[in-house]
């Protein structure tokens, strides 16, 4: 087959990738719990992977793709080394986010949810993460920066090679 | 092993006697919800840690804390000395954070220039009550604003948000001596569920999810189910953009939250309750995890409760990042494991919901009046609000304004009285166009009609919601079309897919507004936004996709001439 799952993973990564399905597999709806534990795990949930689960933990696998495109939160396509998340929540929008995301745009030549081509950054729209006090904000990584600025973006971005 | 009663209570009266002993301390509270420790909150704390160890300083204590309300102007800290009034810091650092230790906690000297306010939000009542004043608390610098002098402060009324700025969330002692599961253990000993449910329809409580419903007729439904295998879930997938009201109460008060869960599951004779958190919220759904832990440990929850006989416990379920699963019947196909697709109703939820068994889903903030209700008892619940809306409503005030927070009013206050008095105005320069409420599914508020009571029937006839409570203010600098895009845009990406008039009709509704934004707009085009809108809100299948063109619709009522004169550029 050609999503052999060797391929694409070593084999402590898919010893890690069995013991997530065996933790979850017998419990009802744990679909989701053993998907985000997975994404955690790998960074991103490709076919070889859902086959995977659809074997060991017996769920057909057009169920598994289909919960898989359905959230956010789950990828098929690797991800970079850096993630970039705008917030395109409404308190971030009228304060400025749609500009922020523009100059990211330009600056790195991507769009929502691509990545760079040096495999850099990928950058991503979010919906809020309640932190509109610090409007408008951008996540790298995970870590929060609030009241971001045309001007401050480079900063930020430089301190992730 | 659990505790008993007597337990819980003893440790209620040794939380009070320690407090009143923790008075001859110093105490530093640092306020770390997601905005604090965004701004830096953390390294405030692990500086004030440092500064007590290496100055070997004992006799101060430091408290953490949710969220103080105030986002805007985080990180902040409150130094309380013994005899004398707390004072708030704000825009903190480390190194201000270091000077305030150094000044305030070693030398007794406030430092004026970082000071926002004098007294705490817990004191405002008795503070008002007394002149201002609290017995045993000098005034030392009086220059500085006291908390009931600031508006932002003083039009609240703290009943959802009674404990934020004070209790640690995650020290449920805290809670129990700011008479936390008393309402629990007043239901569990001597309540049934007819009695139970009595006390929160005449409380007149309605849920604060947005849709309003009667939260007591939502429980009646479900406890007229046969008995058996029954649900109570709790709805924090706070998805309208911009709102974080819900936020909030989880990560200051998540307690509250679990105790109004035993409350309602009695109520209805449910016995397994799921807490749906989204995934854009990590510390909340740590806090409420670390809540759930320790509620076990003192036999709050699980098997047998403080004796009883009552068995009921919590799991949390973290979303996977999905907007219309904040919609119940979507919600639970979530938790099943499934693509959050909304189904049509009926079946309602309380005769077949989760895994098709009887199910009630209330919000964060409606779980979180419930303990409130039980303990102090309808009336006094029903003493504030409007006629047919009675108690409290949090709202997260942002966008173009000076105060951005959670602010919690009785309903029916004015939105001006949010908006200029607790809001503090819009930022320098810029004039109020509008409120826009509800998110996704509501609308705006225009200047001229800014007087208007804030409740579910008026907001309605003016043709927006109160919605969950999100209140984002929008300047005239802003143009009405590019808010409406905005929204529509968000509709169509967190469709589900499942209805023709939640896909497409929303899609082609957002071609047009692209189109008219771009200047290319024609002369059809606004009554065929219109005829859209009107098929979408009586065909979609959830409320999600009939609300959808709400912000379109609202923001056509009020700036109509907008659009017209984008689409008459291009003719």
């Amino acid at each position: 087959m050609i999503h052999t799952i060797t391929n694409f993973f070593t084999d402590e990564q898919i010893s890690a990738l069995d013991e997530i399905i065996d933790a979850h597999k017998d419990k009802p709806g744990s679909l989701i719990p053993m998907l985000e534990e997975t994404q955690e795990l790998l960074g991103y949930i490709p076919e070889c992977v859902q086959e995977r689960i659809s074997v060991k933990a017996d769920i057909a696998p057009n169920k598994i793709y289909g919960v898989v495109t359905f959230y956010s939160f789950f990828s098929m396509n690797q991800k970079a080394r850096h993630r970039i998340q705008v917030c395109m929540g409404t308190a971030c929008y009228v304060k400025g986010g749609k500009e922020i995301a523009e100059k990211i745009e330009k600056d790195l030549g991507v769009k929502f949810g691509e990545s760079t081509e040096d495999g850099r950054f990928t950058y991503e729209k979010a919906r809020c993460f309640g932190a509109c006090g610090l409007a408008p904000i951008i996540l790298v990584d995970g870590k929060v920066y609030g009241k971001v600025t045309l001007d401050s973006i480079d900063g930020i971005l430089s301190q992730y090679e | 092993m659990g505790k008993t009663i007597a337990e819980i209570n003893g440790i209620r009266d040794n939380v009070i006697k320690k407090e009143a002993e923790d008075k001859e301390l110093i105490r530093i509270y640092v306020h770390m919800g997601t905005c604090g420790i965004a701004s830096g909150a953390t390294s405030v704390l692990t500086t004030l840690r440092k500064e007590i160890k290496e100055n070997k300083f004992k006799g101060a204590k430091i408290v953490t804390t949710g969220c103080a309300g105030i986002c805007s102007k985080e990180p902040l800290i409150t130094v309380a000395l013994p005899g004398q009034e707390p004072i708030m810091y704000e825009y903190i650092n480390d190194e201000k954070a270091k000077e305030i230790f150094a000044s305030h906690v070693m030398g007794g000297k406030i430092v004026r220039e970082y000071a926002f306010l004098r007294g705490m939000e817990t004191q405002l009542k008795e503070r008002m009550e007394n002149n201002g004043r609290i017995e045993g608390e000098a005034v030392v610098d009086s220059s500085i604003p006291a908390i009931e002098e600031v508006p932002f402060f003083a039009v609240q009324e703290q009943r959802v948000m009674k404990n934020r700025g004070l209790i640690d969330p995650n020290n449920i002692d805290h809670y129990i001596g700011r008479d936390g599961y008393q309402g629990a253990i007043k239901v569990l000993t001597s309540m049934d569920s007819a009695e139970i449910i009595k006390v929160v329809l005449d409380a007149g409580i309605r849920g604060r999810g947005g849709a309003g419903f009667p939260t007591g007729l939502k429980w009646k439904f479900a406890a007229q189910e046969p008995d058996g295998m029954k649900y109570m879930l709790c709805n924090a997938d706070e998805g309208d953009p911009g709102a974080f009201m819900d936020r909030s109460v989880l990560e200051s008060d998540p307690h509250s939250v679990i105790e109004g869960m035993i409350i309602a599951a009695k109520a209805i004779g449910a016995h397994m309750g799921y807490i749906y958190c989204r995934a854009e919220y990590p510390l909340a759904v740590e806090t409420l995890n670390k809540a759930i832990k320790k509620a076990r440990a003192y036999g709050l929850l699980g098997d047998d409760i403080l004796g009883t006989g009552f068995d009921f416990d919590i799991e949390v379920y973290e979303g996977a990042g999905a907007f219309v699963c904040g919609e119940e019947t979507a919600l639970m196909r979530s938790i099943e494991g499934l693509r959050g697709n909304p189904r049509p109703k009926p079946p309602f939820p309380a005769h077949a919901g989760l895994w098709e068994k009887p199910t009630v889903l209330n919000n964060v903030e409606t779980l979180a009046n419930i303990p409130q209700i039980i303990y102090k008892g309808s009336e006094w619940y029903a003493g504030i609000g409007t006629e047919k809306s009675k108690g409290t409503k949090v709202f997260s005030i942002t966008g173009d304004i000076n105060n951005v927070g959670c602010v919690e009013v009785p309903i029916g206050t004015a939105l001006s009285t949010i908006v200029n008095d607790i809001g503090g105005g819009v930022v320098e320069g810029k004039r109020f166009k509008a409120a826009q409420l509800g998110g996704p599914s509501g609308g705006c508020i225009p200047l001229a009609h800014i007087d208007v009571p804030v409740d579910y029937e008026t907001l309605q006839e003016y043709g927006s919601i109160m919605g969950s409570g999100g209140m984002i203010v929008i300047t005239d600098d802003k143009s009405a079309v590019d808010i409406a895009k905005f929204f529509m845009e968000f509709c169509t990406e967190e469709s589900c897919g499942k209805c023709i008039p939640g896909r497409e009709g929303t899609k082609q509704m957002l071609n047009i507004l692209n189109k008219i934004d771009a200047g290319q707009g024609k002369a059809g085009d606004i009554p065929r936004l219109e005829e859209l809108a009107s098929v979408i809100q009586k065909t979609a299948l959830c409320a999600l996709g009939k609300t959808s063109a709400n912000p379109v619709l609202s923001t056509l009522r009020y700036f109509r001439s907008e659009y017209e004169e984008a689409v008459s550029k291009n003719n």
